[in-house]
């Protein structure tokens, strides 16, 4: 990697308050270009919260958020910018259900990268492709599996050219026999160089994929460390105290 | 439409029980819409007091459908930027669609009709003459007068807005039962508030609420009776005349209830012919 390449991800002492509730206290995380990390904590912890400031769709209460070099701030062609250049998947895919796979993949496309419906459908047939469906493109998203929504979530992110894809616990509610072909899908996407944050609960995601692992417990970060050292030598307390109740 | 009958219990002479079983199952309520529609129709043609009354109301149908449709067409419209506004973040938009709403929701029709016709026209007309005033004396702004803004233009308008303020509360309904998910989707890729209402939450909202979207429609067309109030001549109103120059009163008012029981029947089969359309459309 480039020594003098920017970092992609940059949070400087983010907090975020829910009423008087502090979600995020004073995080600070920084993420390289082509990077995969995976914050992982017991729930509550705020992992999902710090995902969601990083695209704006919690405004930070403080601190500062900077996203390939650009400032986070509350102006709305910045977070739009931003937003076009940062992917993300959702626990609940969210696919919008009036529209089919392939429409899905390329509403933004046309309407936010001004692309051609021609350009856009060639675009969202590839990344179908990319994710393993590429004959489910005419199906509307109720008749596809949990699995396949994912996926096609997944596909209508990548489709947008981001620069970073952020996952806010994208197998937490698959059935367990989906969870897999999810999982592939991401594995190969970090393999393939791209800068991704994962919240999630996946252990053998995180000890295959993640370059960098940040353990999250009451709004604050725990510990950061490689997966090798975080699975077998966690230095905190309470590192030891999770990792013992989830690895059974 | 179907008729419940069973055929398994119509044999005849199966038992007396189940006969008088049949008989109380039957859409008896429909049978004496139908016969009476049947005899008022049959009248039309063959009684000449019939036939004169239906030459007098049938005048007024078609201000009676145009009123309908128009007030509507912009009442739907006024809902959606209402909807809109009661949803919206930004407080002064917020406050506005919602002083709307409630206002509406308060004051009964009629009085508004009222409102529109003897309060806000005239103060509009004189707010444009004062502008005109200002800015081309003599010209036409300066000399628009309250008779140039026909009856049937004030008591349009005044229904638009009436409905459209019960169309605002349903489509905010509409909007607030599509998941919060959707919104965050379409906003993470890019989307601005607006394209995300416009591609994403909107066209899944409109679809849920076609039925009580519908519902209004032919609500409409049995309130657009109250412009008769201001003189406009639809069937309510030839009705109206017709009573006072003649003292006519049961088959007169016998045919007003059956022109309105006719199109707000055939008007409900086509409401509910585009839902089933609309819905079988999309997921």
């Amino acid at each position: 990697m480039d020594a003098t390449q920017q970092p992609m991800i940059v949070i400087k002492n983010l907090t975020k308050h829910f009423g008087r509730v502090k979600a995020v206290d004073g995080v600070s995380l920084t993420v390289e270009a082509g990077r995969v990390m995976v914050i992982i904590g017991p729930s509550g912890s705020g992992k999902s919260t710090v995902l969601r400031c990083i695209n704006h769709l919690e405004t930070p209460s403080s601190g500062e958020i900077w996203v390939d070099g650009i400032q986070l701030t509350h102006d709305h062609k910045n977070i739009n910018a931003i937003r076009a250049e940062v992917g993300m998947v959702f626990q609940q895919f969210n696919l919008f259900p009036h529209l089919t796979a392939l429409e899905n993949i390329t509403l933004a496309q046309r309407i936010v990268r001004k692309r051609g419906e021609a350009e856009a459908r060639r675009v969202a047939h590839q990344q179908l492709e990319r994710v393993g469906i590429p004959e489910k493109a005419d199906v509307y998203p109720g008749q596809l599996s949990g699995g396949q929504q994912q996926r096609v979530a997944i596909a209508r992110a990548l489709a947008m050219n981001p620069k970073i894809m952020l996952f806010d616990e994208p197998t937490s509610a698959l059935d367990p026999e989906m969870i897999k072909e999810v999982l592939d899908v991401m594995q190969d996407l970090a393999r393939s160089g791209m800068t991704m944050v994962v919240v999630t609960h996946e252990m053998g995601f995180a000890k295959n994929a993640a370059d960098e692992i940040v353990f999250m417990d009451r709004g604050g970060v725990v510990e950061r460390s490689t997966p090798d050292d975080f699975f077998s030598q966690p230095r905190e307390e309470r590192t030891r105290l999770f990792l013992s109740q989830i690895l059974r | 439409m179907t008729l419940p009958t069973s055929t398994a219990r119509s044999q005849p002479g199966s038992s007396q029980g189940q006969f008088i079983d049949w008989l109380a199952h039957l859409p008896w309520w429909l049978l004496f819409m139908l016969l009476a529609g049947v005899i008022l129709t049959f009248a039309i043609f063959s009684d000449d007091l019939y036939s004169l009354i239906f030459s007098k109301l049938q005048n007024g149908i078609l201000t009676t459908l145009s009123v309908t449709v128009v007030a509507y067409l912009i009442a739907v419209l006024l809902g959606l930027l209402g909807g809109l506004g009661r949803v919206s973040k930004n407080p002064l938009i917020y406050n506005l669609a919602t002083l709307y709403v409630q206002v509406i929701r308060g004051v009964p029709i009629l009085v508004q009709i009222f409102y529109f016709a003897f309060v806000i026209t005239p103060g509009v007309v004189g707010l444009l003459n004062a502008l005109g005033e200002a800015i081309n004396p003599g010209g036409l702004l300066a000399s628009l007068d309250n008779q140039d803004i026909p009856m049937l233009a004030r008591v349009v308008t005044a229904l638009a807005f009436a409905y459209g303020g019960f169309e605002a509360e349903t489509f905010r309904a509409g909007i607030e039962s599509i998941g919060r998910g959707q919104m965050e989707a379409a906003r993470s890729l890019g989307m601005s508030y607006l394209q995300a209402m416009r591609y994403v939450i909107l066209p899944q909202a409109i679809r849920r609420i076609l039925p009580p979207l519908g519902n209004d429609f032919v609500s409409m067309l049995k309130d657009s009776s109250l412009v008769s109030v201001l003189g406009v001549r639809d069937i309510t109103q030839e009705a109206r005349l017709y009573m006072a120059a003649s003292f006519i009163y049961p088959p007169t008012l016998n045919m007003l209830a059956f022109l309105y029981l006719s199109m707000t029947l055939v008007l409900s089969l086509v409401v509910k012919w585009i839902e089933t359309r609309m819905g079988k459309s999309g997921h």
